[in-house]
């Protein structure tokens, strides 16, 4: 934390607890008993609990996406470029929610948890989850703190398609959408990528079919090499050309194979770091999540059918160098939704970052999320008559 | 608002789904929606115009027009407007047609090139015009096809369209826009109105 604290960020955060007894039924069959999400709040909640944001992280993202928790963290939450006061996600207007998804390893129930049926960790036991049980979760976060409706629920990558199963199976309580980064559906490329990373993760010894903390022991291994190749695919080939090129680490060529160029030593690095503070059972839970999530599937492939049901107006953003989930799969979504006669607003930001781009400062992203949301903040005060 | 804004706002009927190819900062659409119930998008490449109109609760698209709007399916709208962005498009001919896919009817306002002052300065002067309709030099010019009210009105023949509506105003967009005697010559830009 600097020490001088800019006027936009939220400060110091403490997250915050909630506990479910009761069950929760997921789309797999199988049912939590009971369970925990935790989660941040940032802002205010009007008397009318009206001006209710939700941000929904994405694969390896968390509860904390803006602010500090100590005086000596070194990096704020992963979206403050976006959340605080005066910023795109106006904290000083709105009451902004964010949860940790379940199967997550950053505090809510997931397989790091006890299982309370046998007294042992969950591990692979924990169930899969979906996008729809996460909805479905958030949603009874949302009955504790007493939000009928939010003003807006907003998500980039796998947290922009929790945005659309908001959109579509909770209509009623969604004023307004935005889907950043985000497709209606994986391809068979995002697929693949994916069954890499776990392979990656199942194939290293130390897994032991998940239960690797029995074992006091952790697939570093292939958790390292899960996050090297996913991370290839959040960056474009400019934006880490233009950040190594063939940059090597010493003078010459060594002929051998540690690292040499500049490129392998950050992904390595990359690796290292994200094999020891996260949970290979929840990645691989996550990459599952996203590869199920296929709402045009579950209507015979007609995208629009299945976008139907919502009510809410959307914004949909993308990066013209994010490969992952190209423009293209942004327009798809974008197209379903004037074919189905929704309110949608596009928009298709110039960055050379890729995918990540999405949790990026940016000048045009910047107006265009902020222009979006201040719309809505206009609209939750005029309802409410005047300032909240 | 602008006065070839304003002959197309009391042209477009109430509670209409309408297309704004081009649609700037939303002023139109924003107040067709409040005033009379009309629903739609507007279509926009401008950074600028694009946050307006977020800002202004209007549904924009970023889309280039000259990717055509085959993203559009046939009849999905009662009327397209395109106002100021003919004569910059690759191939206006075949955008009109996709205008009239789209929708049953069209509003299209665009400069004339025939107008009297225009003409004065290519035939008399014989340099290119620059007037406040058509501001930029030859060289910087966004305008590759422009045309005259004479010119579209054998386009929109041509291509077995029926004009029901057409006017002409001053290039300010100033004023009352109207119909006047020789609209090809009098007429610095000209609006019309086409159905298939």
């Amino acid at each position: 934390m600097p020490e001088t604290l800019s006027s936009t960020s939220v400060g110091l955060v403490t997250p915050q607890v909630a506990r479910f007894d009761t069950p929760l039924r997921l789309a797999c069959g199988r049912e939590l008993p009971a369970f925990e999400l935790v989660y941040e709040t940032y802002g205010t909640l009007n008397e009318t609990a009206s001006n209710a944001v939700l941000i929904c992280h994405a694969l390896s993202g968390h509860h904390h996406a803006a602010g500090y928790h100590h005086v000596d963290d070194r990096k704020p939450g992963w979206w403050d470029a976006h959340i605080g006061p005066g910023k795109s996600i106006d904290t000083r207007r709105f009451f902004v929610i964010t949860v940790n998804n379940l199967g997550g390893c950053h505090g809510s129930t997931g397989p790091s948890s006890e299982n309370p049926a046998t007294g042992r960790i969950w591990g692979p036991d924990f169930p899969l989850m979906t996008v729809t049980d996460w909805v479905n979760s958030q949603a009874m976060l949302a009955d504790r703190l007493g939000i009928q409706r939010f003003a807006a629920v907003v998500g980039g990558s796998l947290g922009g398609m929790q945005v659309l199963q908001w959109a579509m199976s909770l209509p009623e309580r969604v004023a307004n959408a935005t889907v950043i980064a985000a497709t209606p559906r994986l391809s068979a490329q995002n697929i693949a990528f994916n069954e890499v990373a776990r392979q990656a993760i199942r194939s290293d010894p130390e897994f032991f079919d998940g239960w690797y903390s029995e074992h006091q022991t952790l697939p570093r291994q292939g958790l390292r090499l899960a996050r090297m190749v996913g991370h290839i695919t959040y960056l474009s080939e400019h934006s880490m050309g233009a950040r190594f090129g063939r940059d090597l680490r010493t003078d010459s060529l060594n002929y051998g194979y540690d690292v040499e160029f500049e490129v392998e030593s950050y992904l390595r690095y990359q690796g290292d770091t994200f094999s020891t503070r996260f949970d290979a059972n929840t990645y691989l839970l996550m990459t599952k999540a996203l590869d199920y999530f296929d709402p045009a599937g579950e209507h015979e492939d007609d995208l629009p059918r299945a976008l139907s049901t919502a009510t809410c107006r959307f914004l949909v953003v993308s990066f013209t160098t994010d490969w992952r989930f190209a423009p293209a799969r942004s327009r798809e979504l974008v197209d379903a939704l004037l074919r189905a006669g929704k309110h949608v607003s596009y928009a298709n930001i110039d960055s050379p970052h890729g995918h990540d781009a999405f949790l990026l400062p940016n000048e045009r992203y910047e107006a265009v999320l902020g222009g979006f949301m201040t719309r809505v903040a206009n609209d939750v005060e005029q309802a409410t008559g005047g300032n909240s | 608002m602008r006065a070839d804004l304003a002959l197309i706002y009391d042209w477009v009927p109430h509670g209409a789904r309408v297309l704004d190819l081009g649609c700037g900062d939303g002023t139109l659409l924003a107040a067709l929606s409040a005033q009379k119930q009309v629903t739609g998008y507007g279509l926009e490449i401008d950074s600028d115009g694009i946050s307006r109109c977020l800002e202004k609760g209007v549904d924009v698209i970023e889309q280039d027009l000259d990717q055509g709007l085959t993203n559009i399916p046939d009849d999905t709208f009662d009327l397209v407007i395109m106002t100021q962005a003919l004569q910059v498009l690759r191939r206006p001919d075949l955008m009109l047609d996709e205008m009239l896919r789209v929708a049953n009817e069209c509003i299209i306002a665009f400069p004339n090139f025939a107008w009297w002052r225009h003409r004065l300065s290519l035939g008399l002067k014989g340099r290119m015009p620059v007037s406040r309709s058509l501001p930029h030099a030859w060289y910087d010019t966004p305008n590759i096809h422009l045309s005259t009210f004479r010119d579209f009105a054998d386009l929109c023949r041509q291509q077995g369209h029926t004009i029901t509506d057409q006017a002409v105003g001053n290039g300010n967009r100033e004023g009352q826009w109207r119909h006047r005697r020789w609209p090809n010559l009098f007429g610095q830009d000209a609006i019309f109105r086409v159905k298939r």
